[in-house]
């Protein structure tokens, strides 16, 4: 056994509003430059959907993630490491970026220099890649919010599989829910494996999954590694990009932009602890309905004593050890089993887990439209098919779903008697088999979210491994050769001059203006 | 005429190729950020898998043939009993192929620069007076191979041979074996060896990484980084 610990996230998709609040402040911190301006770190995809990039969910279509020999032995589904090196020209399962959308953004000066019109000027679309004028928008990063566009083209959501979709086209039957995705910072990520000049790479200390910016070429096999389509080529500096997990934030014991903005406080950071020598089995595992429990599996209890003996001997520190005794992320994920892995069966074992959300039944059980299931409504006949969440977060399997569902319904309806009537249900706790304790626990997390609660985050003690007086002067985050003490300002390998930023120059109108003053 | 010749042929070969690995290795030390393939495919695909594909098989068959063509001793292939009319029939066959297939790639390549509006405006003028000079350099290689044909017993081969071997183990007088030489095979060398000159200012620098790529083959699948 090899103890290694990582930094996890559970969105709550129960609570999530769609608001995407933690898309824009990522991207405001993260990827308001050029060349990413068509990527989103962080989006929210409204479900069933085709999402971002188009059919991302569809590996027959893209070939992300991993697939199982007969031999047993997992390997990227883009191909072996041969493979990837005889693709390396030109790789055929590239998104290309209309499959994101065109970047684009207004002509709004028109709207100020437009001559005298009958009808009022328009800011037409313009190309941010081009610079010319788009006749129409086709696409966009959430082109499908809240079910926008016609069913045809939503239901190719690839979780619709074994699904009899046509009754959710109309208006009585459809459902929705949200889908914020960010980089799974997995366990076991193909975009790593993918990658020919080894510039990716998990950090040991805390998980998180980056792109060495010196070391990536430009290869773009992890663009179709990664079966999240969570890692985005920036077409201006020709090197791949992903989200950070906000790791200066993380390392200083921050949460991440997204979920510090979060205004549904659906997200939560804590730390796991996890065998590292189970990893390569867990992924290898012959069912792909088995790779959830599997994975359950690595995780390791932070309160047993054998496993915190064996941490230390690894080298984890105490304070991590002390945060993952009272990580949100264990106790949803293994405590109560409410949370689940996105689309386990890409076997990259990822990191962010989400809470299936329950749909507006209430009132329809209480009305006697739904069926009961004992106390609490039966969750089969939720308004979002079983079918289709298990397709999303267990390869399908049905039954953990479903006594996610059953707890939180359970939950709401323990608190409910307690609260409104005055009587604590327990006939309705045992049904789902939680203690009142622990629904009581489920709830604070859950439905008041405490900030103190939601993110238990050690910081990283850098103190302590380097020796931090090195650092002074140094020059902190750069793009480039940006601390080099050479003056010149052209530069001679035909790049941008160091730290110019592209400004759209001012109108003649204006320049002449304040020349003339 | 003389002096020309032993600047062009006898002094150029040696600026060529410092600036070509001190340059490469100043970037690759300095600028470790813009060192990549700078690939346009995301933007559009059309083209490019073709184009690329048949671009690089071709100059990577092209580039190896020059190497081993114009460096293999003579006495060596004499040796393993390939005559030098054959030897000279042999590249011709087989660059000349490679050629034409680098051509198609090319030409493809360049028209996808040219014409696609995307790719014309993320265009970095280097960019295009790479791919515009690789271009005029492969066009001047085939064509020397109808001059080739004229002279099937491999005389202007051997000259070829010899100032690039005199080059590379810095004998002095190498320009000389290129007095006789026909005027087409300078210019063709001329640009090829310019070509050298531009590679440390342009994308070409991928062409070191595309060769230590090989690495991935023995490397494990994961990598973890220990912090520190």
């Amino acid at each position: 056994m090899r103890i290694r610990a990582q930094v996890g996230m559970v969105l709550n998709l129960d609570k999530c509003i769609g608001c995407h609040t933690c898309s824009v402040t990522c991207k405001n911190v993260w990827t308001s430059r050029d060349g990413v301006e068509y990527a989103w770190f962080n989006n929210v995809e409204t479900k069933p959907g085709v999402g971002y990039p188009k059919q991302w969910e569809n590996q027959d279509v893209w070939n992300g993630g991993w697939s199982r020999k007969n031999s047993g032995k997992i390997e990227p589904r883009q191909g072996a490491k041969w493979r990837i090196l005889a693709n390396i020209f030109g790789n055929p399962n590239l998104p290309e970026i209309d499959d994101y959308y065109e970047p684009f953004t207004y002509d709004y000066q028109h709207l100020q220099t437009a001559k005298l019109s009958e009808t009022p000027p328009t800011a037409r679309p313009v190309s941010v890649i081009t610079g010319k004028k788009m006749d129409k928008i086709e696409w966009g990063p959430n082109w499908e919010d809240d079910l926008g566009g016609e069913f045809a083209s939503r239901s190719r959501d690839k979780n619709f599989d074994h699904v009899q979709k046509e009754m959710y086209s109309t208006f009585e039957n459809t459902f929705m829910m949200y889908l914020p995705r960010l980089c799974e910072h997995c366990l076991n990520p193909t975009c790593v494996a993918s990658c020919p000049s080894g510039s990716i790479y998990k950090r040991e200390e805390d998980g998180i999954v980056l792109v060495d910016q010196d070391k990536c070429r430009g290869w773009r096999m992890c663009i179709s590694g990664c079966p999240y389509k969570k890692i985005y080529y920036n077409w201006k500096s020709g090197k791949a990009e992903k989200c950070t997990f906000c790791y200066p934030r993380i390392e200083g014991g921050q949460p991440t932009v997204c979920s510090e903005t979060c205004v549904g406080r659906i997200r939560y950071l804590g730390v796991l602890l996890y065998d590292a020598d189970q990893i390569e089995a867990a992924a290898s595992v012959s069912n792909e309905q088995d790779l959830y429990e599997g994975q359950l599996k690595m995780f390791l209890d932070p309160n047993d004593p054998k496993v915190i003996e064996q941490a230390r001997a690894d080298g984890i520190p105490e304070a991590w050890l002390e945060a993952a005794r009272h990580s949100p992320v264990y106790k949803m994920a293994m405590e109560w089993k409410i949370a689940f892995p996105l689309h386990p069966e890409y076997r990259t074992l990822p990191m962010v887990w989400y809470v299936p959300p329950l749909s507006p039944i209430q009132s329809a059980a209480a009305s006697g439209d739904m069926g009961m299931n004992g106390i609490i409504p039966d969750t089969k006949s939720l308004r979002i098919p079983v079918k289709y969440l298990a397709n999303l977060l267990t390869a399908g399997k049905e039954a953990p779903i479903i006594t996610a569902l059953d707890r939180m319904l359970a939950m709401r309806a323990y608190m409910r008697g307690k609260s409104v009537d005055g009587v604590a249900n327990t006939a309705v706790l045992k049904q789902v088999g939680l203690t009142a304790a622990q629904v009581e626990e489920m709830y604070r997390y859950m439905a008041i979210a405490n900030y103190e609660d939601r993110f238990v985050i050690p910081s990283s003690h850098r103190a302590e491994i380097v020796d931090a007086y090195d650092e002074k002067g140094s020059c902190g985050f750069t793009f480039g050769n940006g601390c080099s003490d050479g003056k010149s300002e052209v530069s001679l390998f035909g790049t941008k001059k160091t730290a110019a930023k592209n400004i759209i120059a001012m109108p003649k109108s204006l320049k002449s203006m304040k020349e003339g003053a | 005429m003389d002096y020309l010749n032993n600047a062009l042929f006898g002094i150029y070969p040696y600026i060529a190729l410092a600036i070509f690995l001190l340059g490469s290795l100043i970037r690759f030390d300095r600028e470790q950020y813009t060192w990549k393939s700078d690939s346009s495919q995301l933007l559009r695909a059309k083209q490019l898998r073709w184009g690329s594909s048949l671009f690089h098989i071709g100059v990577l068959f092209l580039f190896f043939g020059h190497m081993v063509g114009l460096l293999t001793p003579h006495w060596l292939y004499e040796g393993m009993g390939l005559s030098t009319p054959n030897k000279q029939m042999l590249a011709i066959v087989s660059g000349g192929i490679a050629g034409l297939i680098c051509l198609a790639g090319i030409t493809l390549l360049l028209l996808r620069r040219l014409l696609d509006e995307r790719i014309r405006a993320t265009s970095k003028p280097m960019d295009i007076i790479i791919l515009l000079w690789i271009f005029v350099t492969l066009v001047l290689g085939l064509i020397s191979i109808l001059f080739s044909l004229q002279h099937k017993d491999g005389s202007v081969m051997l000259l070829l041979g010899q100032w690039a071997q005199s080059i590379v183990t810095f004998r002095g007088g190498a320009a000389d074996a290129l007095l006789t030489v026909p005027l087409i095979y300078k210019i063709h060398l001329m640009f090829g060896m310019t070509v050298f000159v531009l590679f440390p200012f342009t994308r070409l620098v991928h062409v070191w990484s595309g060769f230590a790529v090989v690495t991935y083959l023995t490397r494990s699948y994961q990598i973890v980084r220990q912090r520190g």
